[in-house]
């Protein structure tokens, strides 16, 4: 067996935070197991000892100076949300 | 001197300095070719005439007082929408950001404002930059000018057609597996890919932060140059950005007269390489033999495993990027979700296009608990490798010269299949995965009349010597200043 046979799309969907229709489960369970039998020949690589690398140029403690500097109005912070009151925005009730 | 909306930079930039046209001339010039043409190839996804006209004058008025800018000043440059424009819509071709309005400026836009340039119009994507053909974009699907049948290349295809058509002068694109090279390879334009951490990200819509990087499209290398003396430089709001003292790129394409070292690597010209490009760049390789270069076999032995690396670390980056579409304080918003959790659920279903979706699955799930080690920590570690391989042969050579793409320009709907859209990317990931600068340079055409790009590969940070090899062979050739036949 290999590994993508358990790629529980549901599972999956749940925690992306993505609702998927029942066509696009089919699809792209499908689609993925191609991608996925593609990724599998990584297994060949012998990577005994190689680090990671996460950036190509890696660069650690960027500081910069703690000093105020002028950042987006309100009105320019909420232009773009979807629904506003009194400078917040509104979302669903979240507690009962 | 070719019309004014397919003249270089550099051409416009002597034009203007000598009273010969103005800015607001030539933003007219190119207004007016876009509006000929555009309902053709449809590389935009939204411009503004009167803003690009009120820069136009603006620069006009700079001049007159003597107060240029340098060669840039007055040039219209469109913009990929995936980099903010305060004022303008920025998109990323997404259903999920139709109605986003940027409430700043990316450091990029920034910084060509401050050499003048005329920012213009958003330029059209894959969907969040994923994919190499402008079809996934949720708006329109941009058309090759060389074949309106045929696509662009992507995902910045909006920015490579715009520029082939007339239709600015330069253009911006962002890369992050091939996005600026593979298009600009399709559509006869010079595409330059930075190395990671020259040109700050502050301002690009996130899609795989270790990879991407905004770069240039121009007719001309030199052009190349002068745009990315403009936009490169550290920016302390990109956290991955360089602290390095910039060269004068322009200048090094006349001092840096090799010969030089090139690279053959023959993993790039095995099975899937189309035989006419294989030939057209191949005569490029005997070119530079002319000019007294050596050429060297070189070999990067892990190449055939960066797809799959890619598609491992992108995805999972990815994945992590766009979780902050949730509909709540930007974006669309599902207008009929029962509470907060499925908000977020609806929001995304219906803001995001297939493979947008498709891929923050993949990446879910090699991040996912049990599947992190096998995928994500492999691929990381292969990245070393495939990093290696490129140090390895700088050893030995210069640059390292390849085909930017396997195929000319296909037709739209030919890659219905996502992975053998994946393949598309096959001689362009390597680099994203290594960090280092890659240009595409125009380098013939195929029997159908279909460009095609060869990539250069020069070393970290080492942009003028890149620039200086491509020009060579870009000023000695008349590809790059061909035009379509629209």
């Amino acid at each position: 067996m290999s590994a993508h046979d358990d790629l529980n799309i549901d599972r999956i969907a749940n925690l992306a935070r993505l609702a998927l229709t029942p066509e696009e489960k089919v699809k792209f369970s499908a689609q993925l197991a191609d991608v996925l039998t593609n990724i599998e020949k990584l297994k060949q690589v012998d990577v005994t000892g190689v680090e990671p690398t996460a950036h190509a140029f890696p660069i650690y403690n960027v500081w910069a100076d703690d000093v105020a500097t002028p950042g987006l109005s309100v009105e320019a912070a909420l232009r773009n949300a979807p629904e506003k009151r009194d400078n917040m925005i509104v979302v669903p009730k979240v507690v009962e | 001197m070719p019309p004014l909306h397919f003249s270089t930079i550099a051409e416009l930039s002597d034009a203007l300095a000598a009273g010969k046209t103005t800015s607001v001339d030539l933003t007219r010039a190119v207004i007016a070719r876009t509006q000929a043409v555009e309902e053709r190839v449809k590389a935009f996804n939204s411009y503004d005439t009167a803003d690009a006209l009120a820069q136009a004058a603006a620069s006009d008025a700079r001049r007159a007082a003597g107060l240029s800018l340098g060669p840039l000043d007055g040039i219209p440059v469109g913009i990929k929408d995936v980099i903010a424009v305060t004022g303008q819509p920025l998109t990323a071709s997404s259903k999920m950001l139709a109605n986003f309005v940027s409430p700043y400026d990316a450091t990029v836009t920034e910084k060509l404002r401050k050499a003048g340039a005329v920012i213009w119009g958003r330029l059209n994507l894959d969907e969040f930059a994923m994919g190499s053909s402008t079809e996934n974009s949720a708006f329109h699907t941009t058309r090759n000018p060389y074949d309106l049948e045929r696509v662009p290349g992507g995902s910045s295809g909006g920015s490579a057609a715009a520029l082939a058509a007339g239709e600015a002068i330069a253009t911006l694109g962002s890369d992050t597996g091939g996005s600026i090279r593979q298009p600009a390879a399709l559509c006869n334009v010079v595409g330059l890919k930075p190395t990671y951490g020259l040109v700050s990200r502050y301002g690009l819509i996130a899609f795989a932060s270790s990879l991407d990087q905004i770069g240039p499209f121009t007719r001309s290398v030199e052009d190349a140059a002068i745009t990315l003396q403009a936009i490169a430089g550290h920016d302390e709001r990109d956290s991955t950005s360089v602290r390095i003292e910039i060269p004068d790129y322009r200048a090094a394409l006349r001092t840096k007269k090799g010969p030089w070292r090139i690279g053959i690597p023959r993993e790039y010209f095995g099975e899937g390489l189309d035989p006419e490009v294989a030939a057209a760049v191949e005569k490029a390789v005997s070119f530079y033999e002319k000019m007294g270069c050596e050429i060297k076999n070189v070999s990067l032995p892990h190449t055939e495993y960066g797809v799959g690396v890619y598609y491992i670390i992108a995805t999972a980056e990815c994945s992590s990027n766009l979780s902050r579409y949730d509909g709540v304080r930007y974006g669309h918003r599902s207008a009929d979700a029962k509470d907060i959790v499925d908000l977020y659920f609806k929001s995304r279903a219906e803001g995001f296009g297939p493979e947008v979706k498709r891929r923050i699955i993949l990446g879910t799930y090699v991040l996912s608990s049990g599947y992190y080690d096998a995928y994500y920590l492999r691929a990381q570690k292969v990245r070393t490798l495939i990093r290696q391989d490129f140090l390895n042969a700088y050893d030995e050579v210069d640059a390292i010269l390849t085909p930017t793409s396997p195929t000319p320009a296909f037709k739209r709907g030919a890659k219905a299949d996502p992975l053998a859209m994946y393949l598309c990317d096959v001689y362009t990931i390597g680099v994203n995965l290594a960090g280092l600068p890659g240009i595409s340079v125009p380098c013939g055409f195929s029997s159908g009349g279909l460009p095609i790009g060869m990539q250069l590969i020069g070393q970290p940070f080492k942009e003028a010597d890149l620039l200086a090899i491509a020009h060579a062979y870009d000023s000695a050739h008349d590809w790059s200043r061909r035009t379509p036949n629209l």
